[in-house]
C-alpha cells in the first residue's frame, strides 16, 4: 500500500486532527462528495472549515475511492470527537452512496446502539447540506411535498437510536442558481456554526426551534467566549 | 561433389538446417537433434553432401563453441559464481573428480599407461556444454533444480579444462623431444605456435601467463577500448570489435597452444562487471547460435559410421560403459545433494555423455604425445555417438522416464489426498498463482494445486499447502487433481505454451470446467480467446492502472474521480482486446481499429477531466439542472 490511508485519517488532506483543547468540543466532520471537481457551493463550504482547530475534516471519497470502508479506524475517530456533522449535498434526499455505506458498516449494532452499543451516547449530531431546489420546494405544497426535516428523518432517527443529541440541519438551499457572494455568505455561516459548536456557544434551546441551524442564525450563535 | 566452393558448402549446410530443425521441432525432438540428424544425413556417411571436408568445417565451428564460452563467461559474474560455489565445487567437483578416477580405473584395467588412461579419464569425465545447455535452454529446463545442478557441473566442468590443459604436457609418456612433431601432426593449428619445442613445465608457464594477460587486458584495457568504440555510435564497429576480440584472444590462445574456448572465457568472466557486458553478449549471440548449429551439424556429420561399422563392439561397448558409468554417478551425486527423483533423472540424463572438450582435449593430448592416435580415434567417434545420444536421452527422459516416476512419487507421497474434491484447480504456483492461492484460502477455500517444479513442490508441501507435482496439460493428472468434479481451472503458469496446452486438454475432456487463465500481455491472451477462453487476466494490466491511479493521487487528483477512471480504462481495454482479438489477422483493419479505440479511449478520459457532459457521471452533473430550475426565480 503505497499511500498510508490507514496510517493517519489524512494523508491527502482529508483530515486534520484537532488540537485538543480539553475545554473545547471536538468536531468530526465526515465529509461526502463524489464529484468535487465539478462543485460550486461544497468546495466553497469546506475551505473554511477544513483547517479550523478543534476540527476533524473527514473526505470520505477521498479516504475510500474504492468503498473499502476501514470500520475501526471510523469508530475510533467517532469516539475521538464530541460533535459529529454529516456534511454532504442532499443527493436524492439522502446521502451520497459512500456516506450511506458508512452508516451501514461503522454503525455496527452493539457498538452503535443496542443494549450494549452505548459508544456514541451523548454526542451531538447534525446534518449540513446542500440542495438545488429552493426552501419553497421543500414544503408540503411545494415541488418536494416534504420538508427538508421530514426528508432528513431516517437521518436524524439514525443519530437518535445511536442516542446523539440532533440539532437542526445546516442547509443551504438552491445552489443551482446560487451567485458568487450568496455561496460565501453560506460559507461564511458555516464556518461560524462549526467554530460555535467547537466552542459550546450554541444556544440549544434557540436552536431546537429552528427547522434550519443557518435560517436565523444570531438567535442560535452566542457571541463571545463562553 | 565435395570442393565447390564455400557457397555450396553454405547451401548445404543452411539448407540441412532449415529443413531438419523444424522438422525435428515438430516432433518434438528439439532443435539439437534436428542439426545432428541433419548431419548425419548430409554427411559422408549419408548422403555424402559433405565429405571429409566436415572435420575442418567442424574446427571452424567449433569457434561457436569459443563464443558459447565467451558468453557464459559474460554471464557468470564473480558474484553469481560466488553465490553458485557450492554446486559448483560440491556437485561439479566430486563429479568430474570421482568421474575421472572411476574411468581411469577402466582404462588401468584395459592395460594402458596410467598416464594415458589419467588423460583419457579426465577428458571423457567433461560432459557436452554445447548440446546440454541448448537442449535445457530450449525445453525451459534452465531454471529446474535439475537444471541448474547440471548448469554448476558443466561451469565446473568448464573451469577444470585450464588444470586439465595444464596437466596435460606433464602427463606427456616420452620426453619433450616428441612435442615438436606432434604440434605439427595437428590440422587445426597448423602454424607454429610459440610453445614450440619448450619443455613442459616452460610450456605450462607460458600458459599460466597468457591467462594472467587476458585478465589484465579485461580489466584494464578492454572498458577504454570499448568506450572508445560504443563512443563513435557505429553498431556494426562495434560487432567488429566484439568479433575482433574474441578472435584476438583465440589467436593468441592457440599461440600458446590452448584451447580458445578457455581464454575467451576467462576473457568473458573479466568482463562481466562491465557495464558493456549486454551489449558484448548480444552481438557475439547470433553469431554464436549460427556457429553452434554448425557445430552440431559437423558433429553429426563426423559420427564416424564405418569406424562403427567395423568395430561396432568396441565402439559401442565404450559408448555404453561411458554413459553407463556417468550416469550412475552423476545419479549418486543427486541422490547425495537430496535432489528430487525426477530432478535426479533430469540432470544425469543431461551429463551423462562426454563433450567437445574431449575433441580439442584429445587432439592436444596426441599434440603432447599423451595419448596415442589409434586410441584416440575410436574414443573421439564413441564421444560423437555419446553426444549424438544425449538429446535421444533426454527425450526419453521426458517421454518416458519423468511420466512413470514423477507420478509414482506422488502417488506414493500422498496416495488419497489428491482425491479431495476441491472446486478449483490451480495450474502453476509461480507468482501468480501463488496469490490466487493464498487469497483462496485465506477465504476458506482450498484449491488443488499441480505444479511442474517438484522442488517448488517440495518447499510448498513444508509450508502446509496442498501442491502436487506433475504436468497439468495431462489429462490423467487433471483427472487424479479431480478435474470431473470440480468447477474452476486456474492457469496461472508463466510459460504461454504449456498453459495453451492445458486449456486444450482441459476443454477436450473436462467441458465441466471454466477456466481463467494467466496471460502476460496482449498476444497471448488473443491466443487464450481464440480458444475460447472467457476469463483472461493480463498480468500486469490491474498492477499498472493502481500505479496509474496514485500518480493521479500524489499529483493531487481527487481519490475517487482516479478509482472510476482506472475501471473505466480497464474495461474498456478489456473490451478492445475482446475485440480487436477477433479481427487481428487482418492486419489493416486491426491497426485501423486500435487506432480508432486509442483515440475513443482519449476522448473518454480527456472528457473526464475537462467536460461535463459525459456519461458516466452525468448523475452527479449539474449543469442542465442549473439550465432548467437555476434562473426561474
Amino acid at each position: 500500500m503505497p499511500l498510508p490511508r490507514r496510517s493517519a485519517p489524512c494523508h491527502f488532506g482529508a483530515a486534520t486532527h484537532p488540537n485538543r483543547d480539553p475545554s473545547l468540543k471536538s468536531v468530526l466532520i465526515l465529509f461526502a462528495h463524489p464529484a468535487l471537481q465539478k462543485s460550486r457551493v461544497n468546495r466553497v463550504l469546506i475551505e473554511g472549515v477544513r483547517e479550523l482547530p478543534g476540527v476533524t475534516f473527514h473526505d470520505l471519497y477521498e479516504a475510500y475511492p474504492d468503498f473499502d470502508i476501514d470500520v475501526p479506524r471510523e469508530q475510533g475517530l467517532l469516539l475521538d470527537h464530541d460533535v459529529i456533522v454529516f456534511q454532504h449535498p442532499f443527493f436524492w434526499y439522502s446521502t451520497p452512496a459512500l456516506l450511506k455505506e458508512w452508516q451501514d458498516l461503522v454503525l455496527q449494532h452493539g457498538w452503535a446502539y443496542g443494549s450494549e452499543g452505548k459508544a456514541l451516547r451523548g454526542k451531538t449530531f447534525l446534518s449540513a447540506i446542500t440542495t438545488g431546489g429552493r426552501e419553497v420546494a421543500y414544503q408540503r405544497e411545494g415541488h418536494n411535498r416534504f420538508t427538508i426535516t421530514e426528508l432528513l428523518a431516517p437521518i436524524e432517527q439514525t443519530a437518535r437510536l445511536c442516542e446523539m443529541e440532533v440539532l437542526p440541519p445546516f442547509v443551504a438551499h438552491g445552489t443551482l442558481g446560487m451567485k458568487d457572494d450568496e455561496i460565501a455568505r453560506h460559507a461564511a455561516d458555516w464556518s461560524r456554526i462549526v467554530e460555535a459548536l467547537r466552542d459550546e456557544r450554541i444556544d440549544l434551546e434557540a436552536a431546537r426551534s429552528q427547522t434550519r441551524l443557518n435560517a436565523s442564525l444570531d438567535s442560535v450563535v452566542r457571541e463571545g467566549g463562553r | 561433389m565435395y570442393g565447390q566452393g564455400f557457397f555450396y558448402q553454405a547451401f548445404v549446410y543452411l539448407a540441412a538446417a532449415v529443413i531438419a530443425v523444424p522438422i525435428a521441432k515438430r516432433l518434438g525432438l528439439g532443435s539439437v537433434l534436428g542439426y545432428l540428424i541433419a548431419g548425419m544425413v548430409i554427411g559422408p556417411f549419408g548422403l555424402g553432401l559433405i565429405g571429409e571436408e566436415g572435420q575442418d568445417v567442424m574446427h571452424f565451428a567449433e569457434f561457436g563453441v569459443v563464443m558459447m564460452l565467451f558468453v557464459i563467461g559474460l554471464e557468470l559474474r564473480p558474484t553469481l559464481l560466488w553465490r553458485m560455489r557450492g554446486p559448483i565445487l560440491g556437485v561439479g567437483g566430486l563429479q568430474v573428480g570421482i568421474t575421472t578416477v572411476a574411468l581411469t580405473a577402466v582404462g588401468l584395467a584395459v592395460g594402458l599407461p596410467w598416464q594415458t588412461a589419467v588423460a583419457i579419464g579426465m577428458t571423457l569425465a567433461l560432459s557436452s556444454t554445447a548440446i546440454v545447455l541448448q537442449t535445457l535452454n530450449e525445453k525451459g529446463l534452465m531454471q529446474t533444480d535439475g537444471g541448474q545442478s547440471s548448469f554448476a557441473v558443466l561451469l565446473f566442468q568448464d573451469i577444470a579444462v585450464i588444470p586439465m590443459l595444464a596437466l596435460m604436457p606433464l602427463l606427456a609418456v616420452s620426453g619433450g623431444e616428441s612435442d615438436a612433431s606432434a604440434h605439427g601432426a595437428d590440422a587445426a593449428k597448423h602454424a607454429p605456435t610459440w610453445v614450440e619445442g619448450l619443455p613442459a613445465w616452460e610450456q605450462t608457464l607460458v600458459v599460466l601467463l597468457a591467462v594472467a594477460a587476458i585478465v589484465v587486458a579485461g580489466r584494464y584495457l578492454m572498458r577504454p577500448v570499448f568506450r572508445m568504440i560504443a563512443a563513435t555510435r557505429l553498431r556494426e564497429l562495434f560487432t567488429a570489435t566484439a568479433l575482433l576480440l574474441v578472435i584476438a584472444i583465440a589467436l593468441l590462445m592457440t599461440q600458446v597452444g590452448l584451447s580458445p574456448a578457455l581464454g575467451t572465457f576467462v576473457a568473458g568472466v573479466v568482463l562481466a562487471n562491465s557495464e558493456y557486458r549486454h551489449e558484448l553478449e548480444s552481438e557475439i549471440d547470433p553469431f554464436k547460435g549460427l556457429l553452434l548449429a554448425v557445430f552440431f551439424i559437423a558433429v553429426g556429420a563426423s559420427v564416424d559410421f564405418q569406424l562403427i561399422q567395423s568395430e561396432p563392439q568396441l565402439i559401442l561397448g565404450i559408448v555404453a560403459l561411458l554413459m553407463a558409468i556417468k550416469f550412475v554417478i552423476l545419479f549418486a551425486l543427486g541422490r547425495a545433494f537430496r535432489m528430487g527423483l525426477d530432478q535426479n533423472f533430469l540432470f544425469a540424463f543431461s551429463l551423462a555423455q562426454s563433450g567437445e572438450f574431449a575433441f580439442v582435449l584429445f587432439s592436444f593430448a596426441s599434440q603432447n604425445r599423451v595419448i596415442s592416435e589409434d586410441i584416440t580415434a575410436p574414443l573421439i567417434a564413441a564421444v560423437a555417438v555419446t553426444m549424438a545420444l544425449t538429446p535421444v536421452l533426454m527425450l526419453l527422459n521426458e517421454k518416458l522416464v519423468q511420466p512413470r516416476f514423477g507420478t509414482r512419487e506422488r502417488s506414493e507421497r500422498e496416495p488419497d489426498q489428491i482425491e479431495t474434491d476441491s472446486a478449483v484447480i490451480i495450474a502453476g504456483f509461480g507468482r501468480f498463482g501463488s496469490i490466487v492461492g493464498r487469497f483462496l484460502r485465506a477465504n476458506g477455500i482450498q484449491p488443488t494445486v499441480l505444479e511442474y517444479d517438484s522442488d517448488r513442490v517440495e518447499l510448498l508441501r513444508k509450508l502446509g499447502l496442498q501442491v502436487y507435482y506433475g504436468d497439468a496439460s495431462r489429462k490423467d493428472l487433471l483427472e487424479a487433481a479431480g478435474a470431473e468434479k470440480a468447477h474452476l481451472l486456474v492457469v496461472a503458469l508463466e510459460d504461454h505454451e504449456r498453459a495453451l496446452a492445458i486449456v486444450e486438454t482441459a476443454q477436450k475432456h473436462f467441458p465441466n470446467l471454466t477456466i481463467l487463465a494467466r496471460a502476460a500481455g496482449r498476444p497471448e491472451a488473443y491466443e487464450l480467446l481464440d480458444c475460447g477462453v472467457e476469463h483472461v487476466y493480463r498480468e500486469t494490466l490491474d498492477t499498472s492502472l493502481r500505479t496509474g491511479v496514485d500518480v493521479l493521487r500524489l499529483l493531487g487528483r481527487r481519490a475517487y474521480p482516479g478509482h472510476r477512471a482506472a475501471l473505466m480504462f480497464r474495461r474498456h481495454d478489456e473490451e478492445s482486446v475482446r475485440d480487436l482479438g477477433k479481427m487481428r489477422h487482418d492486419r489493416k483493419a486491426y491497426f485501423s481499429e486500435a487506432r480508432e479505440r486509442i483515440q475513443s479511449l482519449e476522448e473518454l478520459l480527456l472528457s473526464e477531466v475537462e467536460g461535463p457532459d459525459e456519461e458516466r457521471d452525468a448523475g452527479w452533473d449539474t449543469e442542465s439542472l442549473r439550465e432548467e430550475f437555476g434562473d426561474s426565480r
